[in-house]
């Protein structure tokens, strides 16, 4: 399949040109996230009926992991409110650019943390405390404001989004998985870019800001940095910035080299199947362990958390790869062999989280109508019964995300193998192990 | 041409693994009660199986808080107050594997209060395995076929 260009149409370059429509949707978002912030505060503390739980860890994360990050890779970033305070503060305004801008340290980030490490560590920290976090009102409440106030932070002393691109827990796995969806931002022609004087796409012009992702765009090869901002488009002299409609998992052909997209990789997928077992299994010590955090049990539950993820998994990956005839180091073969768990991951995340959306959705209406619990009934829904949803075609569909992941999958480690000239088949027989593992902790 | 004769035959044997039906176990069909005790948050005992066709009884006993059990699939609940119990009467004519959870709101972690109930055999879980299996060797027999 060709790519088609969007921005050709004239109606959607204008709407990604012009900074109103875009301000219009950080608003709507900016308000629900401090609504959600105080509703976490200040609300009930019965999670499920609760507007910061009900809306950020189900209906939010319906919607991120089941259409946003599959369809439109980092789409969210495109909207995401948590960045918004702290760059108009950065910027010294919240439209175009002033004349004077505000003078905060604008450092560049330091060299050693210019990867995704500490979104690694960031996202490991949040999914210890997970069960708590996910259930307990006033943790959401304080989490959600801590991002705010990091990003915030981050802004006055480091020059663009230092907070997405290097810390949030969420943009680290939204990058990774970003590279399967259908849509991206690139260049027209590269020439172009080269001749470029003053690259304002990077550097900034009185058209718009320099990258906010610290991403050159005449370098784009792959979606994962790439915040789709629309910022170059506005700044590109040579109208040579371009949204593509493109195939699946296109970005994938080209294997990782990097250690830590590698292990982020092993970390999402390694949390999908714990949480499906822990959260969605029968086993109540499990649930005890994961939720008593501080206690003995949950010291336990950390280390075969940390050691799922550090140590088994990527210990049989290795050891699948160990033998492999193959000139390149075995770190190089690791990075570049573990591209095929991202889609396998991916589709982990949407098995687990439809069962955990269908059943929970019905708190939504709910939600809606008495947002803090407090009795209110705004919109004559706040006594909707809590009913699951679409139960009979669950496991149909968790089947079908979970053998259509191990497809895409094996599909990924051959191109992966043979970019590399290596053989596929020991990461298809691992992908294989973990799909069947999956299946029986979810069905 | 052989690829596309291949791809007919593994849709079709894809098709074959899901839908195909499989011989039930005849077995005669029996009155099956479980006592359950709840408490937050877990069930025990947690996972039940019984054969399709038996008449189950679960008496619910809470130990701490109000707690509720509906099993889905077959969307029947009961709920027990603390330190009651409560009984709930169902025949289990649907095979497979179902989640039962708390329908009554009991605290932080109310909504992973689950437990199993496994009817017959868990059809769905082979007919998965199956497949997956099939999957990996379409995938292979088209990496050998471009080699």
């Amino acid at each position: 399949m060709a790519k088609i260009e969007l921005t050709r149409s004239t109606f959607i370059k204008n709407a990604l040109k012009s900074r109103y429509p875009q301000l219009k949707v950080f608003i709507v978002m900016l308000i629900g996230y401090i609504f959600a912030i105080l509703a976490g505060l200040i609300g009930t503390p019965v999670g499920s009926h609760n507007f910061s739980i009900v809306f950020v860890w189900i209906a939010w994360w319906a919607i991120l992991i089941l259409v946003a990050v599959p369809f439109f890779g980092r789409g969210w970033c495109a909207v995401c409110p948590i960045p918004l305070p702290g760059e108009w503060l950065q910027r010294g305004a919240i439209l175009n650019p002033p004349d004077k801008r505000p003078k905060w340290l604008n450092q560049r980030v330091p060299k050693m943390f210019r990867n995704i490490w500490m979104q690694n560590i960031s996202f490991l920290l949040l999914a210890l405390f997970s069960s708590v976090l996910l259930t307990t009102p006033n943790i959401t409440g304080i989490v959600l404001a801590a991002m705010l106030f990091a990003a915030i932070g981050l802004s006055t002393v480091f020059e663009r989004r230092a907070f997405c691109r290097y810390l949030c827990p969420v943009g680290g796995f939204i990058g990774l998985y970003s590279q399967t969806a259908p849509i991206e931002l690139r260049i027209k022609y590269k020439q172009v870019c080269v001749k470029c004087e003053g690259k304002p796409c990077y550097n900034g012009s009185t058209n718009g800001y320099g990258c906010p992702w610290d991403v050159f765009p005449g370098g784009l090869t792959k979606n994962t940095y790439c915040g789709l901002c629309m910022e170059c488009i506005r700044t590109c002299p040579h109208d040579n910035i371009a949204v593509n409609l493109r195939p699946f998992s296109a970005d994938l052909a080209k294997p990782s080299t990097r250690m830590d997209e590698a292990f982020k990789a092993f970390i999402m997928l390694g949390s999908a199947m714990i949480y499906a077992g822990v959260l969605l299994g029968p086993w109540g010590m499990f649930k005890d362990a994961a939720y008593n955090v501080g206690s003995s049990a949950w010291f336990v539950y950390a280390i075969i958390f940390l050691a799922i993820i550090f140590v088994i998994l990527p210990g049989f990956f290795t050891l699948g790869i160990l033998n492999t005839k193959n000139v390149l180091p075995l770190k190089q073969r690791f990075a570049s062999l573990s591209t095929a768990l991202i889609p396998l991951g991916l589709m982990f995340w949407v098995a687990f989280s439809l069962s955990f959306v269908l059943t929970n959705a019905s708190y939504i209406l709910a939600a809606l109508s008495d947002p803090l619990g407090l009795g209110w009934n705004l919109f004559g829904t706040a006594n909707t019964a809590w009913r699951p949803m679409l139960t009979s075609i669950l496991a149909p569909a968790q089947t079908l995300a979970l053998v259509g992941g191990l497809i895409w999958s094996a599909r990924t480690a051959q191109k992966a193998a043979n970019e590399i000239r290596t053989s596929s088949i020991s990461i298809i027989v691992f992908s294989f192990i973990l799909t069947l593992v999956m299946l029986w902790l979810l069905l | 041409m052989q690829s596309r004769f291949l791809l007919l035959f593994l849709i079709m044997a894809g098709l074959v693994v899901a839908f195909a039906p499989l011989p039930a176990p005849a077995v005669a069909p029996q009155a099956r009660t479980f006592r359950i005790d709840a408490r937050q948050y877990a069930y025990s005992p947690s996972e039940l199986k019984v054969n399709q066709g038996d008449t189950v009884t679960l008496q619910l006993v809470s130990t701490d808080v109000v707690h509720g059990l509906y099993v889905d699939g077959y969307d029947v609940s009961v709920e027990a107050d603390p330190g009651q119990s409560a009984t709930l009467t169902f025949t289990a004519n649907k095979s497979g594997s179902f989640r039962f959870r708390c329908n009554v709101t009991c605290g932080a972690m109310h909504p992973f209060m689950i437990g199993k109930l496994t009817v017959g055999t868990n059809n769905w879980l082979y007919r998965s395995v199956g497949l997956a299996f099939l999957a990996v060797v379409s995938v292979n027999l088209s990496l050998k076929q471009k080699a």
